[in-house]
């Protein structure tokens, strides 16, 4: 396909600088979080990342090339191959952290949950695109998109990975309610959601089911499941206004902080850098989700501007759930900083989902 | 909020929705920034503290004990550092694995490893168990190196108190304990800490604040493991003091060879100045198993004991003299005026006092008696009759006078006073007058008399040296480790006694008689090398045991203590020495040999050839 003049000259520089200031950011907070101070010198998994990113600019640039139109071709033959993807990774899958989660192909392992992300973005972004019912659409409209969504959910339930299901109810339920559902109907979905609780609690594994508990009465094991909630608030705090300085974080460094560089990169970053630090790393977030919004808004057309909506709503609730669970204020669910964490499927997701809202971008004014 | 246009194309209602969503977006952010505000700004420094004490610990260096050395400055405790091996569970990803490579790395078996971490179940989490006490410095070296592949394995220092004589003069030196929680509670202003030892007994406990070496400590920063990065501020540790006995440690080697197997007690003083030349009591412990770190499995075998070895018999065991007590009655006899010495009184085996019958040792009896012969054949109903005639008051007077009744005040804790009766004590104890007949039974040293033999040993002393009661002593001085004279210390009157020159000579001579006459009960103990001068005693005990003893014990509990007390030179008095024998027998065989090996030992000490001696003053001037 040919680039059309036009579009370079809606390339959105802003857009990508944002994400490359905050891909950046992660390696330089990896580089630190996996830095041994034993052994002098950091594993190589900083090193890794930027491999990551480099694939993830030529995914992003991939993204862009096509019209995203296209997508509304193909989000079904998408949608089924993650979903294959995702029974495939319970025969085969190999397991790590105490669950099964990556599928290996050779030189590199895949996570299909962080794809099954922006699969669910796709499929509701095509089925939400006409435009809705007067009054809202009703659940008994939305049979299919349900239908849909609940295999994805409860496959990475199962895995078991939690953070990620959370992920996918929620950026369902945003689209949901983006794409216009009546006021009753989202009651009733909520009180069936309640009523699926006890029933996801069974899928859980044993040291989820602490989690939570231990969320809601912290000092019931400070030094099992408490422990890594305690050891972030210990680094997050003594950062104080303006940080420890790069490689001066002692919580990091001393192996105090639990998963350093992957789900609590935030706690190692928000250790160095302190108070002042951390505003500027939320108002990247926010300013990079403000110029998605106004893709958002100045998108051609519904399905455009439902795409770029879902995409947002991923990383909304990303670094929402993440920077709540590192500060203590929400349960240790497993879910990475998109951009920051270490992770090449989630880094790619990112940065594909971060093309396709370029995508739409740039061809607001084709026809 | 963000200015959000939208295109006519789309709809209203969604164009709200949105615009809404960025709100949320944005009070949502709004909300994380207040709780980091919470955390880094209100609650930072709180925080901060933590993630100090997080990383920071403080390791104590404890200070090495000082040294304690004889008169002659020959070693008897010694203090070396030793290495304790420790490992926590908790800190190792998985504390098999770290077993099985500790077991490799020290070639030891790893089942032994692997029972301990069995034997340890119940335990508190993340106590350390100790895996190995006093490790060789081999095995510390590798530790060391190995220290990234033993995750949860530590090494801690610890002075090792070492008593060369082990349990030989173990009442005497005392033993260390950990520091008790009340303890702590009021010492800790003088600087102890947790798991600090002190001295809980004898010497190690009067004498700790001397001995006692101050803490260093070490700031370390450790990693999440546990494990030592690097050492950010240290405090040396002081060692402490060096004491020098008047102890003698090859007498008290002799001492404690002659006591061997046998219950009871061993005093020898320096006859002119009090000073404790050696003391045995048994049984006995080794103090060494206390500095080991007693199992309260070995703590609770001391204490359940019948025989309570942990009980200083010198200074806490209290027995009815016999007939060592008939010294005091030869004085108060002779300082009275109550019977020229030369006048005889007859003794046919027994005495009828009242409606009872005293008996003498011997049933054929010893014939006609005069004072010399009483005492240099014991014979007991000469000194019934001089009880009698001496009265109750007047036999505690010089009794008291001597040192009996009374602690001696030596510097060990828990020291019994015995007890001398009078009529002043019947009428307090009963609310009863004396009895006369009760006399009789004082005048023997049986009855309610009780001393110590710390107490006999002073009063042989007292004789020897013409009538001045020291009190007894074994501390010579303190120095620091560089040589400077802390503490001094000296002989210490505690009355000097006025007695007749006639009275002190004709008692020195019976009790060399005793010894040396060929016809007195203490020929046993008669010397080639030295003369010396006793008095045998055998107490009898079995009224008094007998309806508290098992009946397969019986035998051996109902037995006499046997006693005696020497001193010598006869001419020139240096050293005395109280033995007594827990149902031994008679004093004559079973205790008065014992005395003998000690004076010669003292005497062949005194004349080692030159260089022998030049020797042990080299030991002097190395300890100084």
């Amino acid at each position: 396909m040919q680039i059309d003049r036009r579009l370079i000259s809606h390339f959105d520089w802003t857009f990508l600088s944002l994400t490359l200031i905050l891909a950046l950011a992660g390696i330089v907070t990896i580089y630190s979080a996996t830095y041994s101070i034993t052994e002098g010198q950091s594993s190589g998994l900083a090193s890794k990342q930027i491999y990551w990113l480099l694939m993830g600019m030529v995914a992003l640039l991939a993204c862009l090339a096509f019209d995203y139109h296209y997508l509304d071709r193909i989000a079904y033959p998408f949608y089924g191959t993650v979903l294959a993807l995702l029974f495939l990774v319970l025969f085969i899958g190999t397991t790590g952290g105490g669950s099964q989660r990556w599928i290996h192909l050779g030189f590199f392992a895949l996570q299909p949950s962080e794809p099954a992300k922006v699969a669910i973005v796709l499929v509701l972004a095509k089925y939400l695109q006409y435009d809705q019912p007067r009054g809202g659409y009703r659940l008994r409209d939305l049979w299919f998109p349900f239908v849909l969504v609940t295999p994805l959910t409860l496959l990475t339930l199962v895995q078991p990975d939690l953070g990620t299901a959370i992920i996918l109810a929620v950026v369902f339920l945003s689209l949901l309610l983006i794409g216009g559902l009546r006021l009753q109907s989202f009651l009733c979905m909520a009180a069936a959601g309640l009523g699926f609780l006890p029933i996801a609690w069974r899928f859980l594994k044993p040291y989820q089911q602490n989690r939570i508990l231990t969320f809601l009465n912290p000092d019931l094991d400070p030094l099992g499941a408490g422990y890594h909630v305690i050891q972030s608030k210990i680094a997050i705090g003594s950062g104080k206004l303006l940080g420890k300085g790069y490689f001066g974080g002692t919580q990091n460094q001393l192996d105090f902080l639990p998963a350093q560089h992957t789900d609590f990169v935030f706690s190692v970053f928000a250790e160095e850098w302190g108070f002042l630090g951390c505003v500027f790393l939320l108002a990247l977030y926010f300013a990079l989700m403000g110029v998605a919004l106004r893709v958002a808004a100045r998108a051609k057309d519904r399905f455009g501007s439902l795409l770029v909506l879902g995409m947002i709503t991923i990383f909304f609730w990303q670094v929402v759930i993440n920077a709540g669970m590192v500060t203590g204020v929400l349960p240790v669910v497993g879910i990475p900083l998109p951009l920051l964490s270490y992770g090449g499927s989630s880094l790619l997701s990112m940065m594909i989902a971060v093309g396709l809202m370029m995508n739409v971008n740039m061809r607001r004014f084709t026809f | 909020m963000l200015p959000v246009t939208f295109r006519t194309e789309v709809d209203p209602q969604f164009r709200r929705r949105t615009e809404l969503l960025a709100a949320i977006a944005a009070a949502v952010f709004l909300l994380l920034i207040g709780r980091l505000f919470f955390l880094q700004i209100v609650q930072g420094d709180r925080f901060t503290y933590l993630s100090e004490n997080n990383r920071i610990r403080l390791k104590k260096i404890p200070g090495t004990r000082g040294m304690v050395f004889d008169r002659r400055g020959q070693l008897l405790v010694d203090s070396r550092p030793s290495f304790d091996l420790l490992f926590v569970p908790e800190d190792a990803v998985d504390p098999e694995a770290t077993l099985r490579s500790l077991a490799r790395f020290l070639g030891q078996d790893e089942g032994e490893l692997f029972s301990l971490l069995d034997q340890k179940k119940a335990r508190i989490p993340f106590e350390e168990i100790v895996v190995g006490r006093d490790i060789d410095w081999r095995s510390v070296v590798t530790v060391e190196t190995h220290q990234l592949d033993l995750p949860g394995v530590n090494l801690r220092i610890r002075p090792r108190r070492s008593y060369l004589l082990n349990h030989m003069a173990a009442h005497l030196l005392g033993y260390l304990g950990e520091i008790g929680p009340k303890q702590l509670t009021s010492l800790k202003q003088k600087g102890y800490g947790m798991g600090d030892e002190i001295g809980q007994f004898g010497l190690e406990r009067r004498w700790e604040e001397f001995l006692r070496g101050r803490n260093g400590g070490q700031q370390v920063e450790v990693n999440a493991l546990g494990q030592r990065v690097r050492v950010l501020h240290e405090v040396e540790d002081v060692p402490g003091n060096s004491v020098y006995l008047t102890l003698d440690r090859d007498l008290q080697e002799t001492a404690g060879q002659a006591m061997q197997g046998k219950d009871g007690s061993l005093v020898a003083l320096d006859v002119n100045s009090g000073a404790v030349l050696a003391m045995v009591s048994n049984p006995a412990f080794d103090p060494n198993s206390f500095a080991r770190g007693i199992t309260a499995e070995e703590w609770r075998g001391l204490m359940r004991d019948r025989l309570h070895p942990l009980n200083n018999r010198a200074v806490q065991g209290t027995y009815p003299p016999g007939s060592t007590f008939k010294i005091v009655l030869a004085i108060a006899a002779l300082e009275e005026g109550v019977i020229q010495p030369e006048t005889p009184l007859s003794c046919h085996g027994s005495m009828v006092f009242g409606n009872r019958v005293f008996r003498d040792w011997k049933k054929e009896g010893h014939g006609s008696v005069n004072l010399h012969k009483g005492v240099v054949q014991s014979c007991d109903v000469y000194f019934y009759q001089l009880g009698q005639r001496l009265g109750i008051d007047r036999i505690a007077k010089y009794a008291r006078m001597l040192g009996l009744g009374a602690r001696s005040g030596i510097a060990l804790d828990d020291e019994k006073t015995g007890l001398i009766p009078d009529t002043e004590w019947k009428r307090k104890r009963f609310g009863q007058p004396w009895f006369p007949g009760e006399t009789p039974s004082v005048a023997i040293g049986q009855g309610y008399v009780n001393v110590t033999p710390i107490q006999m040993a002073n009063l042989i002393a007292t004789v020897a040296n013409g009538g001045t009661l020291y009190r007894p002593w074994f501390v010579r001085k303190v120095e620091s480790l560089d040589g400077t004279l802390l503490q001094e210390y000296g002989p210490e009157k505690i009355r000097s006694i006025q007695l007749k020159e006639s009275t002190l000579k004709y008692l020195r001579n019976s009790l060399s008689d005793v010894v040396n006459s060929g016809w007195g009960t203490g020929g046993r103990s008669r010397s080639n090398l030295v003369q010396i001068g006793g008095k045998t005693g055998t107490a009898q005990v079995a009224e008094m045991r007998g309806a508290y003893v098992k009946s397969e014990q019986l035998s051996y509990l109902i037995r006499d203590h046997a006693w005696f007390v020497a001193f010598a030179p006869v001419e020139k008095p240096e050293i005395a020495v109280a033995v007594l024998v827990e149902h031994g027998g008679h004093g004559g065989s079973a205790a008065a040999p014992l005395a003998k090996m000690v004076i010669e030992k003292y005497i062949s000490l005194k004349n080692q050839p030159p260089e022998q001696q030049l020797t042990s003053k080299q030991g002097e001037s190395h300890a100084n």
